[in-house]
Parts: structure tokens; sequence; C-alpha cells
């Protein structure tokens, strides 16, 4: 079937994606600026349609145990928020992933701490990488630079979600869930009508019960599950690195940055480019698994790297780690809700690479 | 072709709606577009911008500092955006309220009176359409026929039964706008 053509904003193009990638359920709670995927889902009202449930709960923390059942039953489930509400669910988020649960939950960054701003900002980068609830843990974390990537990550988030049996998180900003693009939408898929043999729908007599929990008292039973997790997180940075390069192949700087920042890097590697300056850019897809490897290497090719991020520098961490010496690495973004330009990327690697 | 646009004015002037209308028609045309709206405590009525893309090819980014055009409909927004328009480039304005007049030199500038014009028409809300109108006009890069069927794409069908009078106003847009200055 072919493809539909729409104009779309990301908030939108998530709602509708959802839709015809036959979720099963939505819980979220509204906050700016992602409030247009739980208004667009209620108006589009797949209950009737689909039979997907989209459901106003009281509160995120609601929400996000909403989900927790939901994918305990080995439902295709997911919710949305933005970074203060995000916040909310860390404890619900760590207990998926404790639980070993596939769920996807989309985080439409705003500037913080706090209650920040409602301005776009990348600064939930460590929350979402690093754990952010309790534990040892990691959600397998897709970075969206597109209305159309907003779409199609849906889809995705949950093919690696049950893949894995890990929660996938969907990490968007302001700025591309406001802004609308062309998108090609995918034709409906049909809603799953078997489970997975691990959910909890109900024990027949021809198996034993299956157990969803993340508290295990004995401490030998515990860390054995914890290398378990290990295991699995090894193999997701072993099989399901995405990163995308442009002009990497003759580039003396790298700027690397995901999201929003990306779009605005490419810009800026045509512009330096204008000025005689040989810029590329590395585009992290997912930030966790963290394209490391890759980073390495074209760490033994450029003169330095600049990472560019709406934050006061978090992924920077991830790219020196990666880097490991072999070349200077500085940080450049704005905060507080504003997004830098395109010349502003060029002028900070000028000065901190060319002087002047 | 790539045409990089700020369209600025008052909440409620209908500047991101007339900024979805460019998007639409130029989707509908086969072009890349982005819309960009400032959002958040500006749309409860101070001031409203949207950076509209259009182009022949892939956007990069969405979110930029300096334009091709400018459409400016309050003194506020002139006195933000006028220095952000590239050399040669074009500033589109509605005189409307505005107490300092466009001082650079290095580009052009239309005035297009749409509010009194909207006025004179009895019909207010058509006041964004008379300037697109006006816009298109200058510059030609989106077909009327697309434009037409952009608005009825980014208007919700219960008001479907405005397309005539905002066909109007995209024509009437047409023949008011006034070249005050030439870029030197």
């Amino acid at each position: 079937m072919e493809k539909e053509l729409r104009l779309m904003k990301g908030n939108e193009a998530v709602a509708e994606a959802a839709i015809r990638a036959g979720v099963d359920g939505y819980f979220g709670y509204p906050i700016t600026p992602q409030t247009e995927i739980i208004e667009y889902l209620m108006e589009a009202n797949p209950a009737g349609t689909t039979g997907m449930i989209v459901l106003q709960a009281e509160s995120e923390v609601a929400a996000i145990n909403m989900v927790y059942g939901g994918a305990g039953c080995g439902k295709k489930v997911m919710t949305s928020s933005s970074s203060p509400g995000i916040s909310l669910k860390q404890e619900g988020i760590s207990y998926i992933a404790g639980a070993e649960l596939p769920c996807l939950i989309v985080n439409v960054v705003r500037g913080g701490p706090g209650l920040g701003t409602i301005q776009p900002a990348q600064s939930d980068y460590f929350q979402s990488t690093k754990g952010g609830g309790h534990g040892d843990y990691h959600l397998i974390v897709l970075a969206p630079a597109s209305v159309q990537e907003m779409a199609d990550f849906v889809d995705l988030s949950f093919e690696l979600a049950f893949k894995y049996r890990n929660p996938v998180m969907m990490l968007s900003d302001g700025a591309i869930g406001q802004m609308m693009e062309k998108v090609y939408l995918k034709p409906h898929k049909e809603r799953s009508k078997t489970s997975p043999d691990w959910a909890t729908t109900g024990k027949p007599t021809t198996r034993e019960r299956n157990i969803i929990t993340s508290l295990d008292l004995d401490s030998n039973r515990q860390e054995l599950f914890n290398i378990k997790l290990l295991a699995k997180y090894d193999e997701i940075r072993e099989k399901e690195v995405r990163f995308e390069e442009f002009q990497c192949e003759d580039a003396e700087y790298l700027l690397v940055a995901y999201g929003t920042s990306a779009r605005v890097c490419q810009k800026s590697v045509q512009l330096a480019r204008e000025q005689g300056i040989k810029a590329g850019l590395l585009r992290p897809i997912t930030l966790f698994p963290f394209p490391t490897k890759r980073i390495n290497e074209l760490a033994g090719k450029v003169k330095g790297m600049l990472s560019v991020e709406m934050s006061a520098g978090q992924m920077i961490e991830d790219v020196l780690l990666s880097v490991n010496g072999k070349v200077p690495v500085y940080h450049f973004g704005r905060m507080g809700g504003i997004v830098t330009t395109p010349e502003e990327v060029v002028e900070s690697l000028k000065s901190k690479f060319i002087g002047g | 072709m790539t045409e990089e646009i700020i369209i600025a004015g008052f909440g409620g002037q209908g500047v991101l709606s007339m900024g979805k209308i460019m998007a639409y028609s130029g989707v509908i045309q086969d072009m890349e577009v982005s819309w960009m709206p400032s959002y958040g405590p500006e749309m409860r009525g101070g001031t409203a911008n949207v950076i509209v893309i259009i182009s022949s090819e892939r956007i990069s980014s969405p979110i930029i500092k300096h334009f091709d055009t400018a459409i400016i409909l309050n003194q506020q927004s002139l006195d933000k955006f006028e220095s952000s328009i590239k050399p040669g480039g074009i500033l589109i304005y509605d005189t409307n309220g505005i107490t300092r007049h466009p001082e650079r030199k290095d580009i052009t500038v239309y005035r297009v009176d749409a509010t009194e014009e909207a006025s004179k028409m009895n019909s207010p809300k058509i006041f964004n359409t008379i300037v697109l109108g006006g816009y298109l006009k200058v510059k030609p890069i989106i077909k009327l026929e697309n434009v037409i069927k952009g608005l009825k794409k980014s208007l919700p069908e219960r008001y479907h039964n405005l397309i005539p009078i905002n066909e109007k106003a995209l024509m009437r847009g047409k023949e008011i706008i006034t070249e005050v200055q030439r870029a030197i």
C-alpha cells in the first residue's frame, strides 16, 4: 500500500503513528509542549476503529503505572510527557525496566530544571541515558530529528521494546514536537491478537504462573538478575547503534549533535564549508546505545570535535569517553529554551579551534 | 530554490494560520516545507511569529536567524525583525499602527494596508489572506491554485464557506501591495 503524505506537527505525527502501529493503549497527562499528542488521540478516538484505548490519567504517576500494568499483560502501551512530567514518571520507569517490560515513553523536552520553561531544550540527556530512576538499568533511547522520524520511531520503538523486553524512550524536544513538516505515514497495522508467552493474561492449566515483578529479596538471585540485565544492555550496545553522518569523509572538525541541534548543525556544516572550514556532522540516532565506536574512529581522522546540545553540556561526556583523549572536545549550546542558531555554532567552532 | 520567511505580529492576527496556508500550499506544489511557530505565552495576546521555509531541497535547520522575506504586522515585530532580513531581501508590512517605519536601505520594502482593506471589505478576519495575496504578487513561488488548495487543507471543513471570500482577499492583496523602496 502506498504511504500517505501529510503536513503535521511532530506531536501529531507520534499520535497518528501510534494508531497506525497498532498500539493497544496510550495513557497520559497533558503538559506543554507535547499536549497535542493526547489531544490528537482523543479527537481521533481510535477505540472505535482499531480498539486502541486512550486515557487521560489523573497524574503522570498514574499514567506510567497504567503503562506498567498494560505492558505486564503483553500489550503495546505508551505514554508521553515533557520534562517535569517525565521526572514524575521515573519511579514507574525504573519498575518497568526492573520488570523487563516493553513500552514506549515519549519525552518532548522543555527547559529545566524544575518547571523551567515551556520552550525547547535537550537538558534531559543524563536523565534519559544514565538512569533517571533508581537502580542499574538503561532505557533504549531514540532521538528523532524530524517530524518524519517522530512518526517512524513509534514503530521502531515497539519493535526494539518487545525484542529486548525493555522500555524505550523517544527523546524529542519542543521544537520538533511543535514544528510542522511533511510526513509519509505507514499503512495501518492490525493490533496483535496474541500475547507474548511471558505476559500475565490469566493462568491456563498448561503452564506455570507468569510473574511480573521488580522485587527479589534474595540478594544472590537479584545479583544474577542484574548480571542478566547487563548482558542484555551489552547485546543492545552491540546490535542497535544507529547514527547518521553528513560530510564526514573529509571533515577536519566534527560536530556531534542529535535532534533539533543536529538539524541546526547540518546548516552549520554548510555555512562552515562556505567559509573554507571542513566541518562534518555525526548525528547519534540512538543515544543509548551511543555510537562510541564510530566516534572513536572519527577521532583518529579529525582535529577536534564540538558537541552541540541545547544544554549545559551532557552528551559531551559520552563524546569525551568515545574520543578517549585522542583530540580536543568542546561543548557549545544555548539553554533556557533558546535554540542555537547555525551561525552561532560556526562562530563557536571558529573561536574554539581556529582562533578569531 | 529556498525561501526563508518570518511572519510576525500580534497573537490572534492569523500569523500562524497564514504560515500554515503557505506550508500546505508548498506541500501541494511538491516542495519541502517547515513551519516552526513561536509557541507558549506569546499565543495568549502578545507577539506571535512563525518561520516558514519552502524549498526544492531537503530543509536542514528549521530555526534560522536571517530571512529572505519578513512579513511584519505590528511595530514590535518590525523593531525585532527588521535587522534579520538578508541584504537584498524583502520586507512586507501593514502600516496600520506603525509609528516608526522601516529604515534599512539595503532591502526592498512593500506596504500592504490589509487592516484598512479588510475593514472596507467588512471582513476583518481575512486581513491575513490579503497580506498573503500581497506576498504572492511579490514572490510568486507558489501557484495561486495551489494556495487555494492549501486554504482548503488548512481550514476546518466547517469554515469552507469562507473560501470564496478568502480567494477574493488573495486577489485584493495582489492589487493593493505597493513598492515603497527598492533595495540599493
